[in-house]
């Protein structure tokens, strides 16, 4: 369990004082994968530096298993910083170094012999997918293949936790994919706590089990992934969440023609012919703007963008028929927003 | 004055001299040249080190007054001229060898005048290694130690030849100066036989055998610095 209280950081910088993160507060359960997203400048990388205090708070506290981080001596979080290894944007491996060594590496620092850690490597280099690279070099690695030998390094000493910084931001969508099965296949075999910091809703929406928006330096909604996203409350969430807002806002629509958001969770609202069922019951007729489906945690949600003409009751009675369905969220979106 | 210097006498005197001085002179050259190298090595590595890692946001941050006084130093020794820093130091180098003449003497000065040099060199070195992988190697727990020793040095291994190339050669200049304080090697006979008896054939004979030298010295470094950068691709 890593409890997150209060914490507040601020940075001294030439142009005066900046406050990365302001009295965030975050409760986050073993063995979960928890995503925390945000815009570039939210905060989010500061923030899982003073999980590992690789970043100092400037108030409030990180307490990992009744441990508070803060309070460790530098030999203590040293030894402590074992069980809570990171993986990076930049893959940041040695470039002088082969991979296994580069996997050796933390167990070396920990004071391992070097033939039990070169067995150790060998079992991970297996677990990544990468048995045969163990003589290369990091530079003849691809970026997917270089980030599976930083993870297979983050593993090497049995850590409990396992800090994501924008682990898949330098990869092409098919290696973010195998990436992050790689983590999913890993939480589920080893029960360790992922923590991924990302500015990609695909990340969070395809292995996240809880999300935090951080918006300012400030969370600005948590939850779990699909709660967030079907009922996202805070505009950061929403401006996160509906990725229509190009599409809403490249309509040409007429004067009487208002634009509703409707956002279906769960299967029983996607398996229904919603849309349809208004035209024929109600004689309200939608003009689909934008519409997609995804599916997150296991779970289809859809979110689509209709065009309909005839009045503020018309959109009212739209708005109520649809509603009725208590996994359906309609409303309507004014596009000067 | 041309078919003077290629007179047959003066270019068997010459061949004779050649013959007889050169073999030592190259080898005292050599070995001044490289023991002055690793002794500014073992001195200038460390300081670089600590150039890198004392500095505020380093990995081990050291009292400022310290950092500024070793920087102070450092700019210090690296401003006075060779020529100059040679006599300044006798009292040390009679305290170390005993003498102030001779080629053995000459090593101390071309030391004190090169760590510096070393030392620098190494600060440019280690800064080049990715500020991530040092953030890294603290993420896995690495104290201010090993990340020096496990990080930042092997790390910049290929640029470190390079630069440790750029030092021997720039000793090896330095040397053939000590020739004044009766250091041997081929920068005395270029002085003596060149310089004080009007023989040109010998000193531009001696000043070529450096240039070769030098060569040596430049691509064999460079070699090795390209040999060992991992980070070049399609290379095992």
């Amino acid at each position: 369990m890593i409890e997150i209280k209060n914490l507040s950081k601020t940075f001294r910088t030439a142009e005066g004082e900046v406050e990365a993160l302001k009295d965030v507060s975050l409760s986050i359960p073993d063995g979960d994968i928890f995503g925390i997203i945000g815009m570039s400048g939210a905060g989010k990388s500061t923030l899982v530096r003073t999980i590992n205090m690789l970043e100092r708070p400037t108030e409030g506290s990180v307490i990992i298993d009744g441990v508070d981080m803060g309070a460790l001596s530098e030999a203590e979080l040293r030894k402590k910083r074992r069980e809570i290894t990171m993986i990076f944007q930049g893959f940041n491996l040695l470039m002088q170094k082969t991979c296994l060594d580069n996997i050796c590496f933390p167990l070396r620092l920990a004071g391992i012999s070097a033939p039990q850690a070169r067995e150790r490597a060998l079992a991970l280099l297996e677990t990544v997918g990468l048995a045969d690279k163990a003589k290369a070099y990091p530079a003849q690695l691809s970026g997917g293949q270089q980030q599976r030998v930083a993870i297979a390094r983050a593993l090497a000493t049995d850590p409990k936790v396992l800090l994501c910084d924008e682990a898949t931001s330098a990869l092409d969508p098919t290696t973010t994919a195998s990436i992050l099965e790689l983590i999913r296949s890993i939480n589920e075999i080893t029960g360790i706590t992922a923590i991924l910091i990302t500015h990609q809703m695909s990340v969070v929406e395809s292995i996240c089990r809880h999300v935090a928006i951080l918006d300012g330096g400030v969370i600005a909604e948590v939850g779990e992934v699909g709660e967030v996203f079907s009922h996202p409350k805070s505009a950061a969430a929403r401006r996160l969440v509906f990725p229509d807002g190009d599409a809403a806002a490249s309509l040409t629509r007429d004067r009487d023609e208002h634009i509703l958001r409707v956002v279906f969770n769960g299967n029983q609202a996607t398996a229904t012919p919603l849309i349809a069922h208004m035209a024929v019951e109600k004689g309200i007729e939608a003009n689909i703007a934008y519409a997609s489906t995804k599916t997150i945690d296991g779970r289809e949600f859809g979110s689509m963008l209709l065009g309909i003409r005839g009045g503020d009751n018309v959109l009212r009675e739209a708005i109520g028929y649809l509603t009725r369905n208590p996994d359906i969220l309609a409303e309507e979106v004014h596009l000067d927003d | 004055m041309i078919d003077k210097l290629f007179a047959p006498e003066v270019l068997a005197e010459a061949g004779d001299i050649i013959r007889t001085q050169f073999p030592l002179a190259i080898w005292e050259t050599v070995y001044v040249t490289i023991l002055s190298t690793a002794f500014a090595i073992i001195i200038g590595l460390p300081l670089g080190v600590i150039l890198v890692v004392g500095e505020k946001g380093g990995v081990k941050p050291l009292p400022a007054w310290l950092m500024r006084t070793l920087n102070v130093v450092i700019n210090l020794l690296r401003s006075v001229p060779f020529l100059i820093l040679m006599v300044l130091v006798f009292p040390l180098t009679r305290l170390i060898v005993g003498t102030v003449v001779g080629t053995v003497a000459s090593i101390v000065p071309l030391v004190i005048a090169a760590f510096p040099f070393v030392a620098r060199l190494a600060e440019g070195s280690l800064r080049e290694v990715n500020p991530n992988t040092i953030e890294m190697a603290q993420s896995l727990g690495a104290s201010p130690m090993q990340i020096i020793t496990r990080v930042m040095i092997p790390e910049s291994v290929p640029s470190l030849i390079s630069n440790a190339t750029i030092a021997i050669t720039t000793i090896l200049g330095y040397s053939a100066m000590s020739g004044i304080i009766g250091g041997g090697g081929l920068g005395k006979i270029a002085m003596n036989y060149g310089y004080y008896r009007y023989k040109y054939l010998i000193m531009v004979a001696a000043v070529v055998l450096l240039i070769v030298l030098v060569q040596v010295f430049q691509t064999v470094g460079t070699h090795l610095a390209v040999r060992t950068d991992k980070r070049l691709k399609n290379k095992t």
